[in-house]
């Protein structure tokens, strides 16, 4: 989230599309409830289903699973058509009159620098134009047909209302009302916040859906304000906390970019990802990337890691090729890996083709399951009858499973939606021999460290060498790992301005980021978390609920990352001469000589507003990118394609394109393109999702989660189940190309049968919470059902639009 | 309203005279009645976070005992922490039932091997259990460790053995694992939070 | 002092005077349909702190679950898809025991103390002196006592008497995520009410508006409906409830002249219920009335 939970009392108009938080997230979604009795505010539900939601909301549309782009994309059109932007907001804090390359087109659904045979672009063609000083060209006006501004304005015109509705069944006058509703926060004073979440992540064209909305974000000014924003929703208590931590195959903690075999020194990694500022004045904050990596190489490899050996660089490894979830069960499914640990994280139920994972598994010598609770995912090979056909006999793989603890058996910290980083405390201790994962991931490095001491091995120098320096090494505290987060001077830090002048002496933990050095005088193990256990103590574990602001911010209860601030970007609350867009809601302002206010500002605290430090310090333009020349693999903007598994023909904004069906830079494995299944053999959009009773793959292990939720079943609506001869309560079976699941029917109004590109659409809603194990009633692994393709950016599953066929069963 | 028949004789005949009873001269002293005990008199209050949603719900476990040597805290009860700025002590459905997940039959309490083909578990040893996972890592690490690509380069990685990241862990405890995992070469590691 | 922990206005089948002269204060729980999402919080919260499990049902084709309240199960949401002038409406209404402040199975009840109402409102039932008759079941106008198939006693929600009495809300209002229930003194709970009704106008709802039905001379349970001149849509509350006739009947102006011809009966009913414990037929009797007692 860029703003946070408390925040979303302070808006006007909360649209809730591509999630469903009154379900996923109740108590986050009391501040929308909070917001309309207190503040009057509205709230918009967009959804395939009437969702729980919806039933609280001012007004509800329908859309047909797979189709946000087409509907966003209509609204900035309408935006834009109907002049209803922030001007000042958008001419100075966005993109918008930024200059592109002359070669950059758009035709028949394809981007220019398109390869089909590699199905990837080459951005070439997609940059800014540089001046002779090396920054971007503008045009103030926003006339030039090269600005961002017309770009964009052509590249939706194409997206009407009548197209809208055509592509996402949302009926027209639904969807112009909601564009009115939105088109209000154009005006200085008022916001919409989004709450949005895997609806729109579990797509491939996931990251393109949050895209088009933070698009519409920045035409309304609505980003950097409070109420406002674009926020992300997550799932987990920690998965911001994880994410932070990257353990994922691309980034090191702090989301710095791994390196991969082209960075074949320390010098060429650090050039490539310190960027020089593409606009005059601009703080383009990650030139501090050598601080942060340096740091890092600081915290891991301790005394090891010196200047004469680039910080230990080499010892890192180099990533050669993907390795995201799919990428790994596509390589366990092609024999290629050996070893697996899954800790706490249950992908046989997870992940989607429970088939293709489970088979994968089988392939696998050693599979480890840290876990509190038996999963799935450990008893992959266990014959549970329908629910888990398997024959034990026949697989080899070895299966450890060990037991972990759970929150409340453990200390340390969570880092919720909104960056707040937060302490808890052990109540009692685990049952049986369960232990910690600290615990666990001590006692197991602490063998493999005395065993490549003892026996040697390959490259054995960044075991031996790995900083260890917690005082029970088998069982590292978490007190003691948190301040290593955080990080701490090795030798004295002093102010650059002033060198006399100490900032943190030798040995004390620093107080944030702008103290750490690229020189090897200070270490930390998560640039971002810098701050959070300063040398005043554990500041994630502060308890103040006071709020002196009135909005919210709450400042002094745990620690938010980054520097304890609250609503990223809030630079852009304000005007250009610093003076809040809506006063009412000030979240900083400049007094004269410095910002500050009811946060902690996202800027040079002494930037005067005449210097022009916009508000987006971390892109090295330092404003919003309205049109991404970099970092998007599909495309500078958004499109509207098809999911992988479309009811239609074909993409009706490219009806005679075959190449832009589907998003045309998702990676697809050969063998899972042919499982793709074609509408005229499963005619019905399915869509998998939550209920608010039950909690993933956990809760169906807890007995009052159970009695209120206690069996697998399928949503349909009406007019489907009449075609079908489907009574409610009938036992169904739904079926895709991949597998089978049998569950009870729930036939409702709120699934409605929509109007699509002329033809009729139903949907099949399924929730995800079952399986062979559990105190529910057993059901089936919904992944049985879904396809094996991600978003073409983070490869996030397909989850949540792919076809199926359903009857009685 | 219509009166049944069945209704009248329930009424008249056998709907028996409650208060009247007192009136015959039935004493109310030998049946009072008491509420129920507040059941967290004198329990031990510990703050924690919901372990489900990013909403991160401040709660607040209450167990038996006092923490005394020989009192093993029981977890009797979980509700919300009025203090957390964003729950302000509610909880959702999956928050206010905590207690059964904790609780929960299916808790794992050893470490268990299914060795390969063996159609049932068996409980081993964290010893065991850790060494003969030491000892496979190793071995595989050993064998299939890339130095250098093909290219000469030095990529020092192993892309073997995988590893899949709560998103449910601790930011302590996801921190060491990457360590560890970085340290001992390891490419192919993923999160819950992708998906 | 069991008499004092929360001072008693109505004890069932009791008529030594209760105590009146300090002034409880009166409680009431509000419940605001238009902000609730159906989550069950307070069905999991009500069953965890009253330590209540019911078995694992099925899902029988709605959300509704458990289906219907329980001797395990005080309180649970019923959801009603509407529509209403062309829109999808889905109405959520969390059902248990209204809290009338003429409670009609305190009247009904037969067995001394087995129901209670505390000066504060609160309606309770007193297993141990529960003999499982089930008249409880005839004398509430909304349908909510249950008989326990395992000790034949009746069962509803107590309004977590044993929070309120130590100064804590009951468990469903502490963890209501929305805040569509809330808790305070009757006063005040209608004055939130009166705001709320205010907003839903506001937003379109004509006839939003309070329930606090008259023919109970109110509850201390509430709602507040989008569409209060229908409550029927809700699940079938009731329009206007009242305690059954016969109730009002047999413990209103024929009492002096029933109890010398019933104290017979009494007794022999009391000495059979000592003898031989609660009524055999008590099952079958619980169905009788329900279907006897169910609103239209």
């Amino acid at each position: 989230m860029t703003n946070h939970w408390v925040d979303i009392k302070n808006a006007d108009l909360v649209l809730v599309m591509g999630g469903n938080a009154a379900e996923a997230h109740p108590c986050g979604f009391k501040w929308v409830v909070e917001a309309k009795a207190s503040r009057k505010a509205k709230l918009v539900v967009v959804d395939p289903r009437f969702t729980r939601s919806a039933a609280v909301s001012d007004f509800y549309a329908p859309i047909r699973a797979g189709s946000d782009i087409a509907f966003l994309g209509g609204v900035i059109h309408y935006l834009l058509a109907n002049d209803k932007i922030h001007h000042e907001y958008v001419k100075a804090f966005t993109n918008a009159a930024f200059l592109i390359n002359d070669g950059f087109q758009f035709e028949n659904g394809l981007f220019s620098g398109y390869d089909a045979a590699k199905r990837k672009y080459d951005n070439a063609t997609w940059q800014y134009q540089i001046d002779g000083q090396g920054f971007v060209k503008i045009d103030e006006t926003l006339q030039s047909p090269n600005c961002v501004f017309q770009i964009m304005k052509r590249h939706y015109a194409r997206y009407t209302p009548e197209v809208v509705s055509q592509v996402t069944g949302t009926p027209r006058a639904d969807f112009l009302k909601i564009c009115e509703m939105i088109a209000e926060t154009a005006a200085p004073n008022r916001t919409m916040t989004i709450c949005y979440a895997l609806g729109w992540t579990q797509h491939t064209v996931g990251s393109q859906n949050i895209r088009t909305m933070a698009m519409i974000q920045l035409l309304l000014g609505n980003l950097g304000m409070a109420g406002g924003g674009i926020n992300a929703l997550r799932g987990h208590a920690n998965v911001q906390g994880i994410t932070d931590q990257c353990l994922y195959s691309e980034v090191l903690p702090g989301y710095l970019s791994a390196p991969a075999d082209a960075d074949k020194t320390r010098e060429e990694y650090l050039a490539k990802r310190t960027p020089k500022p593409l606009r005059p004045n601009q703080m383009n904050f990650p030139q501090n990337f050598p601080k942060w990596h340096t740091s890092l190489m600081k915290a891991w490899y301790g005394s090891a890691a010196k200047v004469e050996n680039g910080f230990c660089y080499d010892w890192l490894p180099k990533k050669d090729a993907a390795y995201d979830v799919l990428a790994l069960f596509e390589r366990m499914h092609q024999g290629k890996m050996n070893g697996f640990v899954c800790q706490g994280f249950n992908p046989l139920a997870s992940v989607s083709h429970k088939a293709k994972v489970s088979a994968g598994l089988a392939k696998l010598k050693f599979l480890v399951v840290i876990d509190p609770l038996a999963t799935e995912t450990a008893e992959f090979w266990k014959d549970y009858g329908e629910f888990n056909p398997a024959d034990p006999a026949a697989i080899q793989t070895e299966v450890f499973r060990l037991p972990s603890t759970c929150f409340a058996e453990q200390d340390g910290s969570f880092t919720n939606s909104g960056r707040v980083i937060q302490w808890h405390w052990k109540a009692a201790d685990g049952p049986g021999e369960a232990r910690s994962d600290l615990d666990i991931i001590g006692g197991l490095f602490a063998r493999l460290r005395a065993l490549y001491a003892q026996d040697g091995g390959a490259f054995p120098d960044p075991v031996l060498g790995l900083a260890w320096p917690y005082r029970i090494p088998r069982q590292p505290h978490p007190e003691e790992v948190a301040m290593e987060i955080n990080g701490k001077a090795l030798a004295d830090v002093t102010d650059p301005k002033d060198p006399t002048k100490v900032l943190a002496k030798a040995g004390e933990q620093l107080a944030g980021f702008a103290q750490l050095r690229d020189d090897g005088s200070t270490a930390s193990g998560n640039w971002i978390y810098c701050g959070m256990w300063s040398q005043a103590g554990n500041l994630t574990a502060r308890r103040d609920p006071a709020d002196l602001t009135g909005l919210g911010q709450t400042l002094n209860w745990g620690f938010a990352w980054p520097a304890n601030r609250r609503i990223l970007y809030n630079r852009a609350s304000c005007d250009l001469a610093g003076k809040p867009w809506d006063p009412s809601r000030a979240v900083i302002k400049w007094d004269g000589a410095k910002w500050g206010g009811n946060d902690i500002p996202d800027m040079r605290p002494d930037a005067r507003p005449e210097e022009g430090v916009m508000p987006f310090i971390m892109n090295p333009e330092g404003v919003a990118r309205l049109f991404a020349p970099e970092r998007m693999v599909d495309g500078p903007l958004p499109e509207h394609y098809e999911p992988f598994e479309t009811p239609l023909d074909g993409n009706p904004m490219h009806p005679n394109n075959p190449k832009a069906v589907s998003n045309p830079a998702a990676r697809v494995y050969p063998g899972d393109l042919e499982t793709f299944a074609k509408a005229k053999e499963f005619p019905y959009v399915a869509t998998t999702y939550r209920l608010v009773e039950h909690f993933h793959f956990w809760t169906k292990h807890s007995l009052l989660n159970a009695i209120t939720q206690p069996q697998q079943f399928v949503e349909i609506g009406e007019e489907l189940a009449r075609e079908k001869g489907i009574a409610n309560g009938d036992r169904v079976r739904v079926r895709s190309t991949r597998g089978q699941i049998v569950a009870v029917a729930v036939v409702t109004k709120r699934l409605r049968t929509l109007e699509v590109d002329g033809r009729k659409i139903h949907t099949v809603g399924m929730p995800i919470h079952w399986g062979f194990r559990g105190v529910t009633h057993p059901g089936y692994i919904t992944n049985t059902l879904t396809p094996f393709v991600g978003d073409a950016n983070s490869q996030t599953p397909e989850f949540k639009a792919f076809l199926v066929n359903i009857e009685k069963a | 309203m219509n009166v049944t028949r069945r209704q009248f004789l329930k009424v008249t005949a056998a709907g028996l005279g409650s208060s009247s009873l007192a009136m015959l001269g039935f004493s109310p002293q030998p049946t009072l009645a008491e509420i129920r005990n507040f059941k967290l008199a004198r329990t031990t209050e510990t703050r924690n976070t919901c372990p489900y949603c990013s909403v991160s719900c401040g709660v607040l476990i209450y167990s038996l005992g006092d923490k005394s040597k020989n009192a093993r805290a029981e977890i009797v009860h979980i509700e919300g922490d009025p203090d957390n700025p964003v729950n302000r002590g509610t909880l959702c459905p999956k928050g206010a039932g905590l207690l059964d997940m904790i609780h929960s039959a299916n808790r794992l309490k050893h470490p268990e091997v299914r060795e390969p083909g063996a159609s049932e578990w068996k409980r081993i040893t964290w010893d065991e259990a850790l060494d003969r996972i030491a000892r496979h890592m190793k071995a595989d690490r050993d064998a299939q460790f890339i130095k250098t690509n093909a290219d000469g380069v030095t990529v020092n990685r192993w892309n073997t053995t995988g590893f899949l990241a709560s998103s449910a862990a601790s930011n302590e405890a996801g921190y060491l694992t990457h360590k560890v995992l970085r340290g001992l070469g390891v490419v192919t590691l993923d999160t819950q939070a992708r998906i | 002092m069991v008499w004092q922990s929360l001072d008693i206005r109505r004890r069932s089948a009791t008529t030594t005077p209760m105590p009146q002269a300090r002034e409880s204060t009166e409680v009431a729980k509000l419940i605001d349909i238009s902000q609730c999402i159906g989550c069950k919080a307070c069905q999991v919260a009500c069953m965890e702190w009253n330590d209540l499990r019911q078995e694992v049902g099925y899902c029988v084709g709605v959300y509704d679950n458990p289906p219907d309240l329980t001797a395990k199960a005080w309180t649970v949401m019923r959801f009603t898809e509407l529509e209403n002038d062309g829109r999808l409406e889905w109405l959520i209404r969390k059902d248990g025991c209204m809290h009338c402040q003429d409670p009609g199975c305190l009247k009904a009840c037969p067995a001394p103390g087995a129901i209670v109402q505390y000066a504060n409102g609160i309606v309770e039932f007193h297993q141990e002196h529960c003999i499982g008759c089930g008249y409880c079941l005839t004398g509430c106008p909304f349908n909510i006592p249950r008989l326990s198939d395992q000790d034949h006693k009746a069962y509803k929600c107590s309004l977590c008497s044993d929070r309120v009495a130590v100064g804590q809300v009951p468990a469903c209002i502490k963890t209501c995520p929305t805040g569509a229930l809330h808790f305070g003194s009757k006063e005040d709970m209608k004055e939130h009410a009166e705001q709320r009704i205010a907003d839903l106008k506001s937003r379109g709802f004509a006839n939003a508006g309070l329930y606090d039905p008259p023919g109970v001379e109110g509850t201390h349970v509430m709602y507040v409906l989008q569409h209060a001149d229908h409550p029927e849509w809700y699940a079938g509350l009731p329009h206007d409830p009242a305690i059954s006739p016969l109730v009002e009947v047999w413990k209103g102006w024929t009492k002096p002249l029933a109890i010398g011809v019933m104290a017979a009966g009494v007794l022999a009913s009391l000495i059979h219920y000592v003898m031989k414990g609660p009524n055999e037929i008590s099952k079958e009797t619980e169905k009788e009335v329900e279907n006897e007692t169910r609103p239209e």
